[in-house]
């Protein structure tokens, strides 16, 4: 179905220099935080990848690498051919028009003093789209959004909206510019839970009917699961695996994905309470364990995982896996 | 440059979508600092409904406006006129009389047209000064604050600078080297007291620069002025507004007491230059309270007022604050 | 009964009036149990269980009811009675208990604090209760001697439940104990309830918004909406065969790891009514897709099963709410102001 790629990422690589105490000074130590180590992936058109993984492993870092908002330490990220980082500023207005962020926190995204509707054709007066142009898209996402209800709340101010009101609106906002990309930082939880299935719908079906692709950053497998066709699990800055949704989901290749899997609580009584097949706590992230970063958690840790880093290889068609202990797809030859 | 976007998308928005458009009309384009000004002004309204101090201290400076403005018709004399009795004697030293409210001066003149002339002083150097104070404050709290780096670091060393002058010291050395004029004491107040206004005004910025609508305005395509002067001014302008009170009050202190030691410009009445008049006449050891009580009070109602409307932007404005 | 809440009431005064945050609860706590309060945010089970300890900022009171513990109605205890039950019979984890560290003590004096200080205990003793605690929530003892900024997100978590079951009350109230916390390190908490309430009999009472946590851990639910319980019963019961028109919509509403990949789900249209004024009848009336003229009257308990009980005026035709609730074009049929 989607041919064409259209986000190139290759070897991307994002360090932050962190203050240093004065026992660092004392020892030479420079201490630093590998927030995004070596990622490598495609993203076709019109293809959904849900990021999944807990706080500190570098899904957020990540994302907003992917819309230029920080750059990266090494590595690239091509976008529709083109090197992200070799912009001038007229193509990087012409990428903004292209690839958008949707926002986690609903109360904090909009602009307090700008009434809804102007925070709606704020894109399109950044970018610079034709002013004639400017009612009808804005009228087209209002529908996709499913916002032609509640058309008085454009004259309002984002404190006079309800959580999903304002979600919806940042939506709006993103899709407006009709993108090709969007980035959703974990969108829905701030939401309450009888209003996040709402936004996961919307953007559900602007994925079926927009064509859109999209990176959905969240720590919730069962909402990847939902709007995802693909699911790239992180640890602690790499990708530890990445495959098609219900794989990954029903058979995880992964011991840190498996666990993942396992501790996601279900709205069932009859659920498994088996203890987690890992140990421990996610480690210091200045100081990550040599070889495999999850060597020192991993029920099936052996000497060469502790030695050095498994490259994500793949595994099954259509699947990588970053471990030693899952073997490698043997390709067909000829 | 502009290019035509395709709008992509199923034409099953078409009929639908165009039944909206009646309800949408364009954002206009220039959205500058003018309409950040606009917006934060009504924030500045709603102030005074929500506060007791906002409300009582404004009452204040309206009636203190009201009186510098109608100044003319309020008073039966010239303020620095020197009165005669019938009798070709000097009216000095008169208590309080139907015909002088507040009494007469050693060198007989009307005490309460100079109060009253002295307000159009006292506001016009006080306002004046708080607008420049508080302009240039913002401003470099804006640039400073945003940009940081060596920009910020070049505004922050001048602001410490400015802030090791001695204050009054300065303005009295600048009114003898150019002139005992109003305008030198607004100078040299403006030079001197914005960078407490522009610290403040700078740290509030450093923190709105990570709030997520900024990200939204960077991802939205927006240029780093636009986000400065669209995105972030209006939210700190409210801090400006507040500072503005309180600068008022101190420029009118200081303006008070510079024309109290006798550097200020003698041939406009302000309620300083009153004090000073009475301090050399030695009204005090003659117990004329009329004479130098009644600019003193003015001196601190104005303050006051001042520091009330402060305190009510702040209980409004960041109710956090309150516990 | 451990715990017997009834019929209780409390008000915030506001500037604009009397908000009616709860509004006439009842529910049980049995002993060595673990009851789920489930609930949107706005639905009052905050102000519920922080009514269950007296600690309340000073704009909400009591409108009636009773709160009985161990059959004495706290209600009527003296604040220096209620002060002995703090801490020593009741428990508290507040919502960001991983902030409510101090930060410049180290955790192990914090816990040693306690038990010295409210607890009786000698010095020695404490510390080895400290250590003890720590090993009943699964932390290492030497963390003991670290200061909170050193640990995680969710070991600060367990230390907050160490230092609230210190004195090993019978009572535990956790207010969303889970909520900010990743899916590994909840289900660590989550294990940690359980054991603590196998091995030691802990009564725990655990609000939450997310259902799943309820499933997994909790022995009886309480459905929270607009300040009243909507249902209540064993979880089982109310999981399998919810009751009433907002249990079902949740359960529609929520996205599951197991579920059918084809199902779609359902949001429930429009919010929670304002609690100034809240409107006469049923408080789900708005947003419900099943309501009818009868919605309008003030609904009745009706008993639904085995210590099950919904608040819905159409309680006895939940299986066929329950089916109608499958098809999402139900839900969006809403028409809400």
């Amino acid at each position: 179905m989607h041919e064409e790629i259209l986000l190139d990422v290759k070897n991307l690589s994002k360090s932050f220099i962190l203050s240093r105490s004065v026992g660092d000074v004392i020892h030479g130590r420079h201490p630093q935080v590998d927030a995004v180590s070596d990622i490598s992936f495609t993203l076709k058109r019109g293809e959904t990848i849900g990021v999944v993984g807990e706080s500190g492993c570098g899904k957020t870092t990540l994302g907003r690498m992917l819309l230029k908002l920080i750059e990266p330490t090494s590595g690239s990220i091509d976008f529709g051919g083109e090197d992200l980082a070799s912009l001038d500023r007229d193509s990087e207005l012409a990428f903004r028009r292209r690839a958008q962020l949707v926002f986690q926190n609903p109360f904090d995204a909009l602009n307090p003093h700008f009434t809804i509707r102007r925070s709606i054709y704020e894109p399109l007066v950044n970018t610079r789209v034709p002013e004639n142009q400017h009612d009808q898209m804005v009228a087209d996402v209002l529908i996709r959004v499913q916002m032609d209800r509640m058309l008085h709340l454009l004259d309002s101010y984002p404190h006079q909206l309800s959580g999903g009101q304002l979600q919806r609106v940042v939506l709006a906002r993103a899709l407006v510019l009709n993108p090709e990309f969007i980035v959703a930082d974990e969108p829905v939880s701030m939401l309450d839970v009888s209003v996040r299935a709402g936004i996961l719908n919307v953007l559900r079906e602007v994925r079926d009917t927009m064509g859109l692709a999209a990176v959905f950053i969240s720590h919730d497998l069962a909402l990847v699961r939902y709007v995802c066709e693909r699911t790239i699990t992180m640890y602690m800055g790499s990708v530890v695996e990445d495959g098609p949704t219900r794989d990954v989901i029903n058979r995880p290749l992964h011991p840190y994905t498996r666990a993942l899997v396992q501790a996601v609580p279900v709205p069932n009584v009859a659920q498994s309470h088996e203890p987690l097949a890992l140990t421990g706590n996610l480690p210091d992230a200045r100081n990550p364990p040599p070889g495999c970063r999850f060597s020192d958690r991993c029920p099936l840790a052996e000497d060469i995982c502790r030695q050095s880093r498994p490259p994500l290889r793949t595994a099954e068609p259509n699947r990588r896996v970053a471990c030693f202990m899952v073997p490698e797809m043997v390709a067909e030859t000829g | 440059m502009p290019q035509a976007i395709e709008p992509m998308g199923p034409a099953s928005t078409g009929r639908a979508s165009a039944a909206l458009l009646p309800h949408l009309t364009t954002v206009p384009r220039r959205t500058g600092p003018l309409p950040a000004l606009a917006l934060a002004g009504k924030a500045f309204w709603r102030v005074p409904r929500e506060s007791h101090y906002a409300k009582v201290g404004l009452v204040i400076y309206l009636i203190f406006a009201l009186t510098a403005i109608f100044a003319d018709q309020l008073v039966n004399y010239e303020p620095l006129e020197i009165l005669f009795a019938d009798n070709y004697q000097l009216r000095r030293n008169l208590p309080p009389t139907a015909d002088h409210w507040l009494g007469t001066s050693y060198s007989g003149r009307d005490i309460y047209s100079q109060l009253v002339m002295g307000t159009r002083s006292a506001l016009a150097v006080g306002l004046t000064a708080a607008i420049c104070v508080v302009a240039i404050g913002t401003l470099v709290g804006l640039i400073a604050g945003y940009f940081g780096g060596w920009i910020d670091n070049l505004l922050m060393r001048l602001a410490d600078i400015a802030l090791g002058i001695p204050f009054l010291p300065f303005v009295i050395v600048l009114a003898s080297f150019m002139g005992a004029a109003q305008s030198n004491v607004v100078l040299g107040i403006a030079l001197l007291l914005w960078p407490n206004s522009a610290r403040v005004i700078r740290s509030q910025v450093m923190s709105l620069r990570e709030r997520a609508f900024i990200e939204a305005a960077r991802v939205t395509g927006a240029g780093k002025w636009r986000i400065l002067f669209v995105h972030i001014a209006p939210n700190v302008l409210a801090l400006s507004f507040l500072y503005t009170s309180v600068a008022v009050g101190w420029a009118i202190l200081t303006e008070a007491s510079v024309s109290f030691l006798g550097f200020g410009p003698s041939d406009t009445v302000s309620w300083g230059y009153m004090l000073q008049d009475a301090y050399a006449s030695q009204a005090l050891g003659r117990g004329q309270y009329n004479w130098f009580i009644p600019p003193g009070l003015c001196i601190v109602f104005v303050v006051m007022a001042g520091f009330f409307i402060s305190r009510g932007y702040e209980e409004v404005l960041f109710p956090k604050l309150k516990g | 009964m451990l715990l017997s809440v009834k019929d209780l009431k409390i008000q915030y005064k506001t500037r604009k009036g009397i908000v009616h945050a709860v509004d006439g609860i009842s529910f049980d706590v049995p002993e060595g149990k673990v009851v789920g309060i489930v609930g949107e945010s706005g639905c009052g089970k905050t102000t519920a269980v922080r009514s269950l300890l007296r600690v309340m900022p000073p704009v909400a009171s009591y409108a009636g009811g009773e709160i009985n513990f161990d059959g004495s109605d706290i209600l009527k205890l003296s604040e220096r009675e209620m002060n002995k039950l703090r801490w020593r019979d009741i428990a508290y984890i507040p919502q960001s208990a991983m902030n409510a560290l101090d930060p410049v003590w180290r955790v192990g004096d914090q816990i040693i604090e306690v038990l010295t200080k409210r607890g009786g205990f000698k010095k020695a003793k404490a510390k080895l209760r400290a250590e003890e605690l720590f090993e009943m929530v699964g932390l290492e003892q030497k963390r003991l001697r670290d200061y909170p900024h050193q640990f995680s997100g969710g070991m600060r978590q367990r230390a907050s439940i160490a230092l609230a079951l210190a004195l090993s009350p019978r009572l535990a109230i956790a207010d969303e104990p889970v909520t900010a916390l990743d899916v590994i390190i909840q289900r660590q908490v989550l294990d940690t309830f359980s054991r603590l309430q196998r091995e030691f009999g802990l009564s725990v009472v655990l609000v939450t918004h997310d259902i799943s946590v309820v499933a997994y851990v909790c022995d009886y639910v309480v459905v929270m909406y607009a300040g009243k319980i909507v249902e209540k019963g064993p979880v089982k019961d109310v999981l399998s065969s919810p009751s009433h028109a907002y249990t079902i919509g949740l359960y529609n509403a929520f996205p599951e790891l197991s579920a059918d990949e084809e199902r779609e789900l359902s949001p429930i249209e429009g919010g929670p009514p304002q609690l100034l004024n809240p409107p006469e009848g049923c408080r789900f009336r708005d947003r419900c897709p099943f309501a009818q003229e009868i919605c309008k009257q003030e609904p009745v308990e009706v008993q639904v099963g085995p210590e099950h009980f919904s608040l819905c005026h159409r309680a006895h035709e939940a299986a066929e709410m329950r089916e109608k609730a499958r098809d999402p074009a139900v839900w969006r049929g809403v028409v809400t102001a």
